[in-house]
């Protein structure tokens, strides 16, 4: 599978975001970048890549529970295609600005609900519903319907065009070579 | 209030031979939170399922090659590594070009989601949505400007909807596991 790597990618490093990225080590940076879609399934896989690391797997497993504790990673694991299990949709609501705030936290504390997010247009409330069927999923949009007083749109993913190889950080690895890459 | 209810839909793309028995059900109800960062991860879940470890990586790898499973690895946070621009991109495309636009934005490497999904007329023309990540909104929007000229779609209308507040973020949680 190939991926067209960008032209525009990390353009003006000085003033743009790397605060995240800039305290972090190289082997931090490989972890984050190198295995988002490719965990070795062996017994010892945080070995595995260890060895491609020129680490140990002591070490890796270690910098990857604290960056996880960092918020850095959400998981180690699976991302599972949309729908391939039970049903979702990406909902959207135009909610006036002086409701959004209450709108919004009375949609994301459904647990069936994963994503929440304010966004620039005319519908500004977007979110993400998972549940384990059809039913279930309409019977939560519905009740965010009646809840609100407002409609709620709902767009379910009918085709998937993406490679999903996980995102090229675009990292700064200033010891490549040292680090056994 | 009046209420305007909208059509729902959710089509399954799995056809029936695709479809998961028990036990990988429960493999997938207990994998959802993220695999054990241990030594041996795939057998620390086996115990808990009375699942050998080589049961645990053949029915993930099966999932993986039925693509139930999308990718196996470090799941980031982009906001939290520095990528604090994001973009859902919204395009209305000719239906009769959808696929071949949308295998084209979807290879891109700064898109993390390319779906069709329906069109809602008159108030939603938009039938393919990308989700864009960047540091910035400049390269967000000039990776957009790299995508139309990329896929040719000078003349097609689209709407950038950056996002101004996350409410709430995490991985899907599955409460009851069903083959679609």
């Amino acid at each position: 599978m190939h991926r067209v790597n960008t032209i525009i990618k990390v353009d003006d490093r000085e003033n743009t975001q790397q605060h995240g990225q800039k305290k972090l080590t190289d082997l931090e940076k490989h972890l984050l970048n190198d295995f988002q879609h490719n965990l070795p399934f062996v017994s010892r896989p945080f070995s595995e890549i260890a060895k491609q690391l020129g680490s140990s797997e002591d070490v890796v497993i270690d910098t990857l529970n604290n960056l996880k504790e960092k918020g850095f990673i959400s998981r180690v694991g699976a991302v599972f295609r949309a729908n391939s299990i039970g049903a979702s949709t990406l909902a959207a609501m135009a909610v006036p600005m002086g409701e959004l705030e209450n709108i919004a936290a009375m949609v994301s504390s459904y647990s069936e609900v994963n994503h929440n997010y304010q966004r620039e247009h005319h519908f500004n409330l977007w979110f993400v519903v998972t549940a384990s069927d059809e039913e279930a999923l309409n019977n939560i949009l519905y009740d965010i319907e009646c809840r609100s007083g407002h409609p709620v749109m709902s767009l379910p993913m009918l085709e998937d065009y993406h490679i999903d190889l996980g995102f090229d950080l675009g990292m700064d690895f200033k010891h490549r070579e040292e680090s056994g890459v | 209030m009046k209420v305007n209810r909208l059509p729902y839909l959710s089509e399954s793309i799995l056809s029936s031979e695709d479809k998961f028995d028990e036990q990988d059900q429960a493999l997938i109800m207990l994998i959802q939170m993220g695999l054990p960062i241990s030594s041996t991860p795939y057998s620390d879940l086996g115990k808990k399922l009375a699942m050998d470890e080589n049961e645990v990586l053949e029915r993930l790898k099966r999932l993986s090659q039925l693509n139930i499973i999308k990718r196996f690895g470090v799941v980031v946070r982009h906001h939290e590594l520095g990528y604090r621009a994001n973009a859902m991109v919204v395009w209305n495309i000719p239906d009769k070009n959808i696929s071949k636009l949308g295998l084209c934005l979807g290879q891109f490497d700064f898109i993390t989601l390319c779906y069709r999904r329906p069109r809602r007329p008159p108030e939603w023309p938009y039938n393919l949505f990308t989700m864009i990540h960047g540091q910035n909104r400049d390269t967000v929007l000039d990776n957009i400007q790299f995508l139309i000229k990329c896929c040719g779609l000078k003349k097609v209308e689209y709407e950038v909807l950056f996002s101004t507040r996350r409410f709430k973020q995490r991985g899907a949680i599955y409460h009851k596991v069903r083959a679609s």
